[in-house]
């Protein structure tokens, strides 16, 4: 077998890179949880806040012991219920009766809501009432065109922007004018440089947000922040609690914040702090939902407009050639910009005396060896 | 009488017609889809006959967006394959070429998967330990993650287990709960706390949940009645017929099937894989647990397993023919590490590593492989701390298994009163350390350590074994690989397994114990393959390797003092022989339990002193914190 060819001409096992692109159309699939009505029509035009379905989630059932309440067997309780199960009940209200001993003694179950009766078990002795149901609703997220509508479950909306995909976030869906604040991606944002006229903005740091800053923000009511990197240790702080897994999104919080780059002090990218300073003053929206998991969902900010429309097109990057631009994502050279020189096929040792597959890499023409494991490719 | 059905290898649909009898086939292919690597392994038929494992190919998971689909990313660790052999493996229209013939094609191809999460599960039963217990032994026998037990005792609310039920989106649901012709009413309050729920799946409101009942078979027409229309209801002979017994494997099958026809075939891309395979799609856990069973079977020993993940640590124990397996869902190397970091402790992590690291440094990066679960380190600093982080996991992991590995609760004597059971029930894990005779670990992070003796040593500080030990690891990650072949062809499985697969790093001999460090503790004396003889007086607190290869053998007199024990009582003499490995015999003289230093320069000097004795990580780099 022949095993003796030197490099590849594209390796497949890469890290999907995190794009940035100042033109894309984007389409947002907006589905309601459960199934539903949809409030929009195909090539209706939304905004940001604009409501495209609503649904109602069936409401909290109420479990009710009334054969304990009632003194009876379980399997005794139904000819002493006032109720069938459909009933709409009220809170208070007496949906079972028990009178024994000519009625010296009364006993009743009232309803503990409002709601209608779902089950009346002969086995369990138990009544369930369930509440209303509780309206739920989705916006469009983003401004732009309903391109399609999933009967009953959802929209899909299309717009044209900048997308800067980020690597880790917390809190949701927003949207708001976008104010840089940084004077370059290497500054840090501190609780001084915050002030009350970025109240309801989303502003941009450079390469770190502190604890004290994140808080003041979140205090002053601005909306979210865009930021190289955060302390591990202040992102706890913040929220209160150990995050475990990367899975966030649904954080109680006040802002949205979303990093570019990982954890600890990193300058933002210079490609991405040129793009924001390019849309600043603009409406943009961010969500800082992520879960890391095999293809991932990362949190993103998207700037809608109308610029160079034409250069538009996206296409899936499946794999990493000679010149393919990449970025170096772990120690010893964490962050650094490199162009793929060659992709040697056999394993070698690195530093840590592993062997594993590798990819070399020009950086600032010098050219390193790097496992593959540890670049992302560059989206452009 | 407790009834042993879990130490049987899972059930397959025959190998197809089509398949050639292994006789005539030249090369195998396995996969296994994992949460975050799809990685392929080729197996071929050597010139003498003999099966043996060639050459791995490995590509992230695309399982979720952008891709969504796994086939590509199994096409693009197959496509490695390819690039290192130039054998035509995929098909321009998208599957696997088959059967082999010239430079294209493969003879059989299977996979596991774990994929977006594996298979996830609540379970529920009545009793938190009995029933509840039991169900929760069946899932996690089927290859599944439990996100849940919910038990009438089991401590919460009703609108607590409600609103936690609500949710969750499991892939299904396990209801079991009293014996045939027994207590019906606390199953029926159980099963409609679920009913109201209206819990929904995790991949999608477009179809119905899957729900195994495995309770009282008296309720079967009232649980029909209350969940047919609700849930896409499976029922099965009762986990617990009688309080003696325990019988879980209808309840697994079931679950099995219902992975396939209703969750597989609803994740992205898995319809036109199992297009592809010739054996059904096993949960890699599974695949994982039948070559720890391998192991056991062969051996005839009993054995301690782990599959240190990415997300999940699965444990494994064969104690006495019974096969248990346990999944820690958030304890894992990559995707998990900061839940590991977040349950285990900094401090716990931090004691592991014999250099300074300010703790916001440590937690940095870990959050950043959080974030970036695919890196692997690239300096020794950052190999150390994932070294300690997999310390952690590993014995969080076996304290998790000890919780599920436990006699069968309420069958010691006659039930009374629920809560008198309760209280009376045995406490304790069945698993002792002393009897424990191999620890086999698999896994990414002990598969690449570059030194054998770094995973071996992660094993031992995180078990800590007592007694005489055999320490085995997976080569390069293939265990679920074989495990799953091993349905369709044990002898192919079992050889590769011997001689590519399994890396027999050698022997611990632990003594229990404790007494002052530096003090002498054992005297050993070794009878070398050489016809030499090894005189060694090993002190307290001490660790030390002696060099014994792979496949070589020792006989072997340790006489401990007054205060430890290596397996015949304390004081007493042990001669035994030992097996070598890679790394070799080690003589831990630590004590157990093992207490490390409180005081930090203390403790990394003492750590520094046991990772040069052993030659953990190069001298140079060990050197450079010595001052």
């Amino acid at each position: 077998m022949d095993t003796t060819e030197n490099t590849t001409k594209e390796a497949h096992a890469y890290t999907p890179g995190l794009k940035v692109k100042k033109v894309i159309a984007i389409r947002k699939t907006r589905i309601l949880p459960i199934l539903g009505e949809i409030l929009v029509k195909e090539k209706e035009s939304v905004d940001f806040e604009t409501i495209v379905a609503k649904a109602a989630i069936p409401g909290n059932p109420k479990i009710i012991k009334a054969y304990q309440i009632l003194n009876l067997a379980p399997e005794n309780i139904l000819p002493f219920m006032l109720k069938k199960v459909g009933d709409k009940v009220e809170e208070d209200e007496i949906i079972a009766k028990y009178t024994p001993f000519w009625g010296l003694i009364k006993k009743f179950v009232k309803s503990p809501t409002n709601g209608v009766i779902e089950l009346i078990s002969d086995i369990t002795g138990q009544v369930i009432v369930r509440e209303p149901p509780i309206q739920v609703s989705i916006n469009a997220y983003i401004p732009g065109t309903v391109v399609d509508v999933l009967p009953e479950r959802g929209v899909i909306i299309e717009s044209y922007g900048a997308l800067i995909q980020c690597i880790f976030g917390i809190g949701g869906e927003r949207n708001g004018s976008l104010s840089i604040i940084a004077e370059n991606p290497d500054d840090v944002l501190s609780a001084d440089k915050i002030i009350s006229e970025y109240k309801d903005k989303i502003i941009v740091g450079g390469s770190l947000v502190t604890l004290d800053a994140l808080r003041k923000a979140e205090k002053m009511g601005i909306k979210g922040i865009i930021v190289g990197g955060i302390r591990g240790v202040d992102i706890s702080e913040f929220l209160g609690y150990e995050l475990g897994v990367a899975i966030t999104g649904h954080e109680e919080i006040g802002l949205t914040l979303v990093v570019t780059e990982g954890f600890g002090k990193m300058a933002m990218s210079s490609r991405v702090f040129n793009l924001l300073k390019e849309f600043e003053g603009y409406s943009v929206a961010m969500n800082g939902a992520t879960q890391i998991r095999a293809g991932v969902i990362r949190p993103e900010v998207f700037i809608p407009h109308d610029k160079h429309v034409e250069d538009i097109g996206e296409e899936l990057v499946m794999g990493m050639i000679p010149g393919t631009k990449v970025r170096i994502i772990r120690e010893p050279y964490f962050g650094k910009i490199g162009t793929v020189k060659s992709l040697p096929v056999h394993l070698q040792e690195i530093y840590t005396m592993s062997k594993v597959r590798i990819v070399e890499v020009t950086i600032d023409e010098k050219d390193v060896i790097v496992p593959r494991a540890n670049v992302e490719i560059i989206e452009e | 009488m407790s009834k042993d059905t879990d130490s049987k290898i899972w059930d397959q649909k025959d190998v197809p017609d089509f398949v050639r009898p292994a006789d005539d086939m030249k090369y195998i292919l396995v996969t296994d889809v994992g949460s975050t690597t799809t990685k392929s392994r080729l197996f071929s038929e050597n010139d003498e006959g003999e099966w043996r494992y060639l050459l791995s190919g490995e590509a992230p998971t695309t399982v979720e967006a952008p891709f969504e689909n796994v086939c590509m990313g199994v096409r693009n660790a197959i496509r490695e394959i390819e690039d290192l052999t130039g054998l035509e493996i995929l098909s321009k229209e998208g599957g696997i070429i088959k059967p082999h013939s010239g430079k294209r094609g493969l003879d059989f191809y299977c996979t596991t998967s774990s994929a977006g999460g594996g298979l996830q599960m609540m379970v529920a039963g009545v009793i938190k330990t009995m029933s509840a217990q039991s169900a929760n032994k069946a899932a996690l026998g089927a290859g599944s993650i439990v996100m849940d037990v919910i038990a009438v005792d089991d401590g919460r609310a009703d609108y607590e287990k409600i609103n936690r039920i609500r949710h969750l989106r499991p892939d299904m649901i396990l209801l079991a709960g009293g014996t045939d012709g027994g207590m019906m009413t606390l199953v029926m309050e159980i099963a409609e706390i679920i009913a109201a729920s209206d819990p929904k799946a995790r991949l999608g409101a477009d179809y119905e949940l899957p729900l195994v009942y495995a309770g009282n078979k008296n309720i079967r027409p009232a649980i029909t009645q209350l969940m047919d229309d609700k849930f896409e209801l499976q029922i099965v002979d009762n986990l617990r017929p009688v309080l003696e017994m325990e019988n879980t494997d209808p309840a697994r099958i079931a679950i099995h099937e219902l992975f396939m026809e209703h969750v597989m075939s609803h994740a992205p891309g898995y319809n036109e894989l199992m297009t592809w395979t010739d054996l059904d799609i096993l949960p890699t856990p599974a695949g994982e647990g039948m070559a720890m069973q391998l192991i056991a079977s062969v051996e005839k020993q009993n054995v301690l397993g782990v599959g240190l993940g990415g997300a999940t640590t699965n444990i494994y124990s064969i104690f006495g023919g019974k096969f248990v397996r346990s999944v820690s869902a958030n304890l894992g190397m990559s995707y998990s590490i900061c839940n590991v970091m977040k349950e285990a402790t900094i401090e716990n992590i931090m004691r592991w590593i014999p250099f300074e690291l300010k703790t916001e440094e440590l937690v940095d990066m870990l959050r950043n492989k959080m974030i970036r679960p695919t890196t692997i380190p690239h300096t020794l600093e950052s190999l150390v701390v994932e070294h300690a982080v997999a310390r952690e996991a590993l014995r969080l992991g076996l304290q998790h298994h000890k919780t599920i590995a436990t006699r069968l609760k309420g069958a010691r004597r006659k039930l009374r009163m629920v809560g008198e059971v309760m209280e009376s029930h045995l406490k304790e894990s069945y698993l002792e350390m002393m009897k424990i005779n191999i620890i086999a670990g698999t896994g990414g992070l002990l598969s690449h350590a570059p030194f054998r003796v770094q995973s071996m040593l992660a094993l031992i500080d995180a078990f800590l074994p007592e007694g005489v030990t055999r320490i085995y690891q997976d080569s390069v990650f293939m265990m679920p690989h074989l495990g799953v072949l091993s349905t369709a062809f044990p002898d192919i499985a079992w050889n590769i397994f011997d001689k590519d697969c399994l890396v027999r790093l050698g022997t611990v001999l632990s003594p229990v114990g404790t007494m002052n460090e530096g003090e002498p503790a054992i005297d050993v004396s070794m009878e070398m393959p050489d016809g030499k003889t090894l005189e060694k007086e090993i002190n307290f607190y001490d660790i030390i390797r002696i060099p014994l290869k792979e496949r070589e053998m020792a006989r072997i007199t340790i006489q401990p003092k007054q205060d430890l024990d290596i397996g015949e009582g304390p004081g007493k003499i042990l001669e035994t022989t030992v097996k070598g490995g890679v790394v070799g015999v080690i003589i831990d003289a630590r004590g157990r339990p093992l207490t490390l230093p409180e005081e930090t320069d203390e403790r990394t000097r003492t750590l520094l002193r046991w990772h040069t004795s052993l030659d953990v990580y190069p001298e140079k780099f060990l050197n450079q914190f010595m001052s």
